[in-house]
């Protein structure tokens, strides 16, 4: 009998234990929203491209490295420069050494074999059906309420699951972190009211940082401008960064 | 055979309607899933699951990260003058970051630390060296071909770059 009473007790309990530990939680919001970012639900974050103006001078992988405390080696990146090269055969050669941070040395199709060549800058694609957050097996990558995926350092436990759902290759595994680590949209900085550092340091304003849904915004303009794209429309991903004149041929 | 396996219920005692089977695989249910609520209390991550199915505390961690480029906006308040001219010139969209470095740890103090000034042709190269991929239209040189091996900046103030052509 002292078992059943002690169950019928702990069936009676359970709510007040939930509004427990709901305050507890709540007590945590509080402290959370400290930083005096309560606001941060009515934003939704975006990028435009603009394949157009971009010179492959790489200064944005740079300024991303730099400003994000990325490893140097030539594969870890979380934004970089891409050059397509067709030739008249029809051929197609693309490539980014060091994800042009080095800006480009000559591709090797000489100009009367060339048809036509572009830059494309990728990065995160801030998808609002993120495939990595789906995947996590720890709730450690997430889409915050202002639409960016963010990766929880001290959550993460590397498994790489996330890095093999990107369709877009845009995770990497830290090499000293051994946590999954990807573009932020330098969360840190649009927090401030900055642009990320990509944007900041891009000397043709080919990439235009804002919030789509916003009027008379640098990206409201562009996104009026130009006829855009998404990279891998077919996975229905939904990205965020928007690409003005992309080729078939960039995925 | 049939009808004995109706008949007799083993293991209940007379007047019980739960057979003694299911009263322990029961116990055996509630000590499991009350060890998983207990574990579960101590093990999830405070402020997990506030907004969805994360820590809502790794925002703030990644917003807490410090800063490197200090942004457009800073530089103007002490180099007004070098700004004013870079803005009236073809250089106006280029922050000044983009050529002397992260500035972050010299807005915050000046004397501590001096971004880089960058002189070599190389660096100035990387927008303006002839690539064929580059966009048509966009000034670009033949680094063999123009301005010997002087540096750029020798000819062109990188903060106006326009050179006003005798005859023109």
């Amino acid at each position: 009998m002292k078992r059943r009473e002690f169950l019928r007790n702990l069936v009676s309990a359970a709510p007040a234990l939930g509004i427990l530990a709901a305050g507890v939680k709540l007590g945590d919001y509080v402290e959370a929203s400290e930083t005096g970012r309560r606001t941060e639900a009515v934003h939704l974050y975006g990028m435009g491209i603009d394949v157009d103006a971009c010179i492959g001078c790489g200064r944005c992988a740079v300024a991303c490295k730099a400003e994000n405390h990325v490893p140097d080696d030539p594969f870890f990146f979380r934004t970089w420069v891409e050059r397509y090269v067709f030739s008249v055969d029809g051929g197609l050669r693309v490539d980014s050494p060091n994800g042009g941070m080095a800006a480009f040395p000559p591709s090797g199709v000489p100009d009367e074999r060339r048809m036509r060549a572009y830059y494309v800058p990728k990065l995160c694609n801030q998808c609002r059906k993120p495939p990595c957050v789906q995947v996590c097996p720890v709730g450690a990558t997430f889409q915050t309420r202002d639409g960016v995926t963010l990766v929880d350092p001290d959550y993460c436990i590397g498994c790489r699951y996330c890095i093999q759902a990107c369709p877009y290759g845009a995770r990497y595994l830290h090499p000293q972190k051994k946590v999954a680590d990807k573009c932020t949209f330098c969360y840190h900085r649009i927090v401030k009211g900055l642009v990320p550092a990509c944007v900041e340091v891009c000397p043709k304003s080919a990439r235009i940082f804002g919030e789509p849904r916003q009027s008379n915004t640098p990206l409201w303009e562009f996104m009026k401008n130009h006829r855009l794209q998404v990279l891998k429309p077919n996975l229905r991903t939904e990205p965020k960064v928007y690409y003005s004149s992309l080729d078939s041929e960039v995925r | 055979m049939f009808e004995r396996g109706l008949g007799v219920r083993p293991g209940r005692a007379a007047g019980d309607l739960m057979p003694v089977q299911v009263k322990r695989l029961m116990l055996l249910f509630a000590v499991a899933i009350g060890g998983f609520l207990v574990a579960r209390h101590f093990l999830l991550p405070e402020s997990f699951g506030l907004y969805g199915h994360y820590r809502a505390k790794a925002v703030d961690l990644v917003a807490s990260q410090g800063l490197e480029y200090a942004g457009h906006q800073a530089c103007p308040e002490c180099h007004g003058e070098v700004a004013t001219l870079k803005n009236a010139s073809k250089h106006t969209v280029v922050a000044c970051e983009t050529c002397h470095g992260p500035a972050a740890s010299h807005v915050s103090d000046p004397t501590q630390s001096k971004p880089e000034l960058p002189t070599e042709r190389g660096r100035c190269g990387l927008c303006h060296y002839y690539e064929a991929s580059r966009p048509a239209g966009f000034p670009q040189i033949d680094p063999a071909e123009h301005g010997g091996q002087e540096k750029c900046v020798s000819c062109h103030n990188p903060h106006s770059p326009e050179i006003a052509m005798e005859g023109k």
